[in-house]
């Protein structure tokens, strides 16, 4: 297992340097000059611009660009925006924003969907699970933008419950957007849970734990739920990785300044810099949270093991 | 143990004595989407202390389905118990409540199934699997379920079972997975172990060792054993009584030696000429022509009719014993012997 985990890790090298070189070139390819929009309307001095594409490495080629890029990242330095501010204070300053709102979102989608999806497994076809079924298929079926405007309009404008934007009211800010960013998984992880919960219900082991006298509790809690929330758990593992990288959308709309908005941003002012260091964080966030799910996964299910 | 001598239930040989379990009359129907399907169509049968009563049927007999019913474990719905009592030890379980029942599952009555593989948790280890039987019965604490396992695993003849207690069921062999199902169902001493298919899925010689297993662990115990299966061999080789079973019924009933040797049944008969002989060798097999009947849709009259070389229909039938309309009753046809044909004499040869 040591071992395994030892080369799942090594393996992620190469992995950063793939996606930071492509994130490179495609920045390194968009049309148009940032520094010259950096002045807007008030073009900048034609030697302020030499001076800056110069600092900035621009007059290179891409290559030479990306391996000095390398150089610095190699002495821990990953660079500034255009405006001299580190693109690790940049980080910093968002990720917190982006922490919260994934840890709001995926207590939201595991637990509610969780609950859900097993109740409406163990009594399948009940009203229960109806309402289940048709209320996750809404869900699904409406776009996260629609979502989004439609739960600050009635929640925040209409009843007053939420904040509407802003991250004022500290964690009670992350309620809202943090329901409409797990909307999508939420229903997934109740359709999962259920289909998982009703499949076991009919297992053999089931049948076996029903023959042995145990008691009733003991047979769905032990016998059932354990064995059906197995893949669950490794979904919402893997749902942890995807939203640390940040949700441009539900950020957007909400106006929480987290990553997805930084990233959002950088593209579109062309900060290679920003954007390279950024979305490598969120590559990474989403292999090592994957790995952890394999991690997981053995550890719950005895006949996975790894070499 | 109490021995008794009492009287001698009809059928049976060895180990006589006051009926364990009985099962009377039991009808179970499914409810499925293309109608009522009647699986179990009125069987009654007894098991005695140290008794071994086999249950022979092909697929869809009604073996598994009434095993299950008396297990307690059958999914209602879709299956409805429509009549019938299971007495064990004097009380009617089909009345009694769903915690009486569930007491009853493992101290009193136990089973063990055809694939262990999936009868068996794969998430929990074979010890914590078999332990459970005394924590949830004894509320032994899990340290002592633990020691407990081990010595029925040593009982079931699982090599080096301390080392073994904490590997989980795909880690064994098949026949391993068996004596584990085997262990966690002699774990509270039953009185009755129903084995449904316990060797259909293992190769002949592990097949051999686990019903050789089971004898054993039945002479040290005296329960009584209730074989379902649809191996000829294993019924000759190991029950006392048998049970012939044809569509929900039981068509044939007696002690092995009598049933195999010389059948009042012409089901019974059809399976014995389809048994590949030795001394045929290079011959044909006769199997028994036709289909086994759609439960949902049993023939009028006697279910085996369609299929039946002696039937009588029309004319040539006497009144009241048309093989077409009348439906025969299991009876008694010489001392220790019952069929469910209304020419069973003529069958015997008699």
């Amino acid at each position: 297992m040591g071992r395994y985990v030892a080369r799942r890790l090594l393996l992620t090298i190469p992995v950063l340097l793939g996606a930071s070189f492509l994130i490179f070139a495609m920045v390194y390819a968009l049309p148009g000059d940032p520094i010259r929009a950096l002045g807007g309307d008030r073009p900048l001095a034609p030697a302020v611009v030499a001076q800056l594409r110069q600092e900035f490495n621009l007059n290179d080629p891409l290559g030479i660009q990306y391996l000095k890029y390398l150089g610095d990242l190699a002495q821990g330095d990953l660079g500034t925006d255009f405006r001299g501010r580190p693109v690790l204070d940049t980080i910093a300053q968002r990720l917190p924003v982006t922490i919260k709102l994934t840890v709001v979102a995926i207590l939201i989608e595991a637990i509610i969907g969780i609950v859900a999806g097993v109740l409406a497994g163990i009594r399948r076809n009940s009203f229960f699970d109806n309402v289940v079924l048709v209320s996750t298929t809404l869900v699904v079926s409406i776009p996260i933008l629609v979502l989004a405007f439609i739960a600050q309009f009635v929640f925040g404008l209409k009843l007053g419950l939420f904040p509407i934007s802003g991250v004022q009211e500290g964690w009670y800010s992350f309620l809202l957007p943090g329901l409409v960013l797990a909307s999508g998984s939420l229903a997934y992880v109740a359709r999962l849970t259920r289909t998982s919960v009703a499949e076991n219900m009919r297992a053999d082991y089931v049948r076996t734990a029903r023959a042995k006298g145990l008691p009733n509790r003991t047979v769905v809690v032990r016998h059932t739920l354990r064995n059906s929330l197995i893949p669950v758990v490794t979904f919402v593992g893997a749902d942890i990785g995807t939203l640390l990288g940040g949700a441009i959308v539900t950020e957007s709309v909400f106006n929480l300044p987290g990553i997805g908005r930084a990233i959002f941003d950088a593209v579109r002012a062309q900060e290679g810099a920003v954007v390279v260091g950024i979305v490598t964080l969120m590559v990474f966030f989403f292999i090592f949270f994957n790995l952890v799910v394999d991690v997981l996964y053995a550890v719950l299910d005895p006949r996975i093991r790894y070499e | 143990m109490s021995t008794a001598s009492m009287s001698v239930p009809s059928g049976s040989a060895r180990g006589a004595s006051a009926p364990v379990l009985e099962v009377q009359d039991l009808r179970v129907q499914f409810r499925t989407g293309s109608g009522l399907v009647n699986a179990v169509n009125g069987v009654s049968y007894t098991v005695s202390e140290g008794e071994t009563v086999a249950i022979l049927g092909e697929s869809g007999s009604g073996k598994s389905v009434s095993a299950q019913a008396i297990m307690g474990i059958l999914d209602m719905p879709p299956a409805e118990i429509t009549s019938g009592r299971i007495m064990f030890e004097g009380r009617d379980l089909l009345t009694a409540s769903a915690e009486e029942q569930r007491k009853v599952r493992g101290p009193g009555i136990s089973m063990i199934f055809q694939d262990a593989l999936s009868s068996l948790n794969p998430v929990y280890s074979v010890g914590f699997q078999i332990g459970e039987m005394f924590r949830a019965h004894r509320g032994t604490s899990r340290k002592d379920a633990k020691k407990l396992a081990i010595e029925l695993m040593d009982r079931v003849r699982i090599p080096a079972a301390a080392q073994r207690v904490d590997d989980y069921p795909h880690q064994f062999s098949g026949g391993m997975r068996q004596r584990v199902m085997i262990a966690m169902a002699i774990a509270l001493d039953p009185r009755i172990l129903i084995a449904d298919e316990p060797t259909t899925a293992l190769d002949v010689t592990v097949q051999a060792q686990v019903m050789d297993l089971l004898k054993d662990l039945q002479r040290d115990t005296g329960m009584g054993l209730v074989l379902i299966t649809h191996d000829l061999g294993v019924v000759n080789e190991v029950a006392d009584n048998v049970a012939v079973m044809y569509a929900g019924r039981i068509v044939e009933r007696g002690t092995v030696d009598d049933v195999f040797g010389n059948p009042a049944h012409p089901y019974t008969e059809g399976l014995m000429a389809s048994i590949p002989m030795l001394e045929a060798k290079g011959g044909r097999l006769q199997p028994i022509g036709g289909q086994p009947p759609n439960l949902s849709s049993i023939p009028s009259g006697c279910p085996f009719h369609p299929r039946c070389p002696k039937r009588r229909l029309g004319a040539d039938a006497p009144p009241g014993r048309h093989c077409a309309e009348d439906v025969p009753p299991l009876r008694l046809v010489v001392p220790g012997r019952e069929a469910a044909c209304h020419y069973s004499e003529e069958v015997l040869g008699v």
